[in-house]
């Protein structure tokens, strides 16, 4: 279990205060002024030493993400953006660190700002988060007045303004060139890369897009080092993480934990254990709901880092642990996660707009008992159809979960598929028609 | 894609308030010159706000003026994003939070409920204007599932007992308090070890 001198967030649960006079008391804009004036290269060379790996879902390295921003201001002033569109089902970190430990995200737009050139950040909200919006202004009200924002911000010589943007319910903007559109006042729709963000994004300019749990921990690894950061987890799966537990769990919670932690340890010890005991389980989704679930067997000696999951062919995503017990009907539970990826489908490609749509009406037909067992075969090949075939990651992250499905439960599913075919029956069951939309005379 | 209707009875004019145009102004310095179409959706919003939490037509056509930008890159926003609500809703606004994390907590309970208690169909606004509901997708609230949203505040960790109370306490215009009604600590692991989790809707 991580030691409570190694938290990073040691007010994730407001035992503390958010505000800004208790904030310093956890040593929050502690020496900022000296980590700034080592410069530019040696923040990025130490985010780098610490193999910080992005904490919104892809995990690329941080360090190296900061280093592609040009060297150099050319004739377009670069930006910084924050990604707080959390909308991951089984996710909500982010909402605890924006609630909780504002003045660690604003001090690392501070930092991460200066190390990418930026003198003005943007943070992206998701509308739903009204109330941590409104907070989170307060915190950077706060900060203004203390002089650790605005012109010569922390003493630093560096003038730096934060502005708080807010998102409006979709789940698309989570993706970074997606939220770039919709700060700019467009749908949500992801642009093609390249060019990457970080030569061409928001107006056109050098942009760095960071997950808000990625920049809120820079601070105090740059503080305690990189080598202490590196020294907790694994190789290359460094550092601590908030893992946000829910389902099927006596004590759903997020904590925050080394990587690597091994699942089992994370369900009995912080999540007090399965409902109805460990032999109960049934099924975890390892990292929000686009990553492949894992049956029991996995999960009796799983770690839970990057390329553990990877291996297992899943990922660690957001860290959002779903568990599903075996007194829930794992179909229907997965039935409703394609319908999600079915409502949220920007509509911009047709595979994934089509496709999502296409495996949700599959998945509620074999639910209901209406399918024959080449439905079963149609339903793998309309993942692999939509998989790799769209502009951003959407499509992957709406078919994997179905493709989990089909690797650890097919034989479930075959039972369920006893049905005779369609056409020999003439059932009633929408095959081009999206029923659900039908049925909603207000929508 | 959300499927989304405008409302049939449209008023004919918007104006921003006095106040809201202060407001426009401020928001408008947050973005570069010349980025004026960024604040398209923070002024969505604001005529939302103004307008009994519903945004009309002619507002989009007010709000395009205003940006000088066309119509129809406002109109387009507005459709794409499932917060801008296009018809009237309640004067609380319930949104039930129905993807699988709360599903498996017994989402579908809190949705028997309101169908019981506020309207069979879904955005369908009781007849003092007090309340509608809509089931919604993931509001990032997993732990303290199951959970719905109620205008601005959040109500975790329900059960059907509570959530009857609740609902109550809206169609009787008294709110209830938000947060969590199984009295833990924001999302803190419970620490009442002998607490037993299957207590849920």
């Amino acid at each position: 279990m991580l030691k409570d001198e190694n938290k990073i967030f040691k007010n994730l649960y407001n035992d503390l205060g958010w505000d800004l006079d208790s904030s310093l008391k956890r040593d929050d804009w502690k020496n900022t002024k000296e980590i700034i004036s080592k410069g530019r290269d040696w923040i990025i060379d130490e985010v780098k030493k610490s193999e910080l790996r992005g904490r919104g879902g892809a995990g690329f390295s941080t360090g190296l993400k900061w280093s592609f921003a040009p060297k150099k201001v050319g004739t377009r002033p670069h930006y910084l953006v924050i990604n707080a569109d959390e909308s991951e089902p089984g996710t909500c970190k982010d909402r605890d660190i924006l609630r909780f430990e504002p003045q660690k995200l604003i001090e690392g737009c501070l930092v991460a700002g200066f190390a990418v050139n930026a003198h003005s950040c943007y943070i992206y909200i998701r509308g739903e988060y009204y109330n941590e919006g409104q907070r989170l202004q307060e915190a950077i009200d706060q900060a203004y007045k203390k002089n650790f924002l605005g012109k010569n911000a922390c003493d630093t010589g560096w003038d730096f303004d934060i502005h708080i943007h807010f998102g409006a319910g979709a789940y698309i903007c989570g993706e970074e060139t997606a939220l770039l559109e919709s700060i700019e006042g467009n749908k949500g729709q992801p642009r093609l890369k390249p060019p990457f963000p970080a030569l061409v994004g928001l107006y056109g300019c050098p942009t760095i897009v960071n997950n808000v749990e990625t920049v809120a921990v820079v601070p105090t690894i740059l503080r305690r080092g990189a080598k202490w950061f590196a020294s907790l987890g694994k190789p290359k799966n460094t550092g601590t993480k908030i893992f946000c537990i829910s389902g099927n769990v006596n004590h759903p919670c997020n904590v925050e934990e080394e990587m690597g932690v091994p699942l089992k340890d994370l369900i009995e010890k912080h999540a007090g254990g399965v409902v109805g005991g460990w032999d109960n389980l049934l099924a975890v989704i390892p990292g929000g709901s686009s990553m492949p679930l894992l049956p029991k067997k996995v999960c009796d000696t799983l770690r839970m880092d990057f390329d553990t999951l990877i291996e297992n062919k899943s990922g660690l995503g957001t860290a959002g642990v779903v568990v599903i017990n075996k007194d829930q009907d794992i179909l229907k539970c997965m039935t409703r996660i394609a319908r999600f990826y079915k409502h949220e489908s920007c509509g911009q490609c047709t595979p994934c707009r089509e496709g999502s749509g296409w495996m949700w009406r599959i998945l509620k037909r074999i639910s209901n008992g209406d399918a024959n067992i080449s439905d079963v075969n149609l339903l793998a090949d309309v993942t692999k159809q939509i998989e790799g075939h769209t502009i951003c990651a959407f499509g992957e992250g709406s078919a994997w979960p179905v493709q989990g499905l089909l690797r650890h439960f097919r034989k479930e599913i075959e039972k369920k598929c006893a049905g005779d075919p369609i056409i020999k029956k003439k059932i009633d069951v929408p095959y081009l028609v999206d029923q659900h939309l039908l049925e909603k005379d207000n929508a | 894609m959300s499927l989304k209707k405008v409302a049939q009875n449209q008023p004919k004019d918007f104006k921003f308030s006095k106040e809201n145009l202060v407001v426009a102004e401020k928001i408008l310095k947050k973005y570069p010159e010349g980025k004026k179409k960024s604040a398209v959706m923070p002024l969505l919003y604001l005529a939302q706000r103004q307008n009994q939490n519903w945004i009309p037509l002619a507002a989009m056509k007010y709000i395009a003026k205003y940006l000088s930008i066309n119509y129809i890159n406002v109109y387009e926003v507005a459709t794409f994003y499932s917060m801008y609500n296009l018809s009237p809703v309640g004067k609380y606004f319930v949104q039930v939070c129905t993807t699988s994390p709360c599903l498996i907590r017994g989402a579908d309970k809190l949705v028997k409920i309101c169908k019981e208690k506020i309207s069979e169909k879904e955005n369908k606004v009781t007849e003092d204007g007090r309340c509608s509901w809509t089931e919604v997708e993931c509001l990032g609230a997993c732990v303290s599932a199951p959970m719905m949203q109620v205008n601005n505040d959040y109500y975790e960790d329900l059960d059907e007992k509570n959530t009857v109370k609740i609902i109550d306490s809206f169609m009787n215009d008294k709110p209830l308090k938000p947060g969590s009604y199984r009295g833990r600590k924001n999302t803190a692991p419970e620490r009442n070890k002998d607490y037993k989790g299957d207590k849920h809707a």
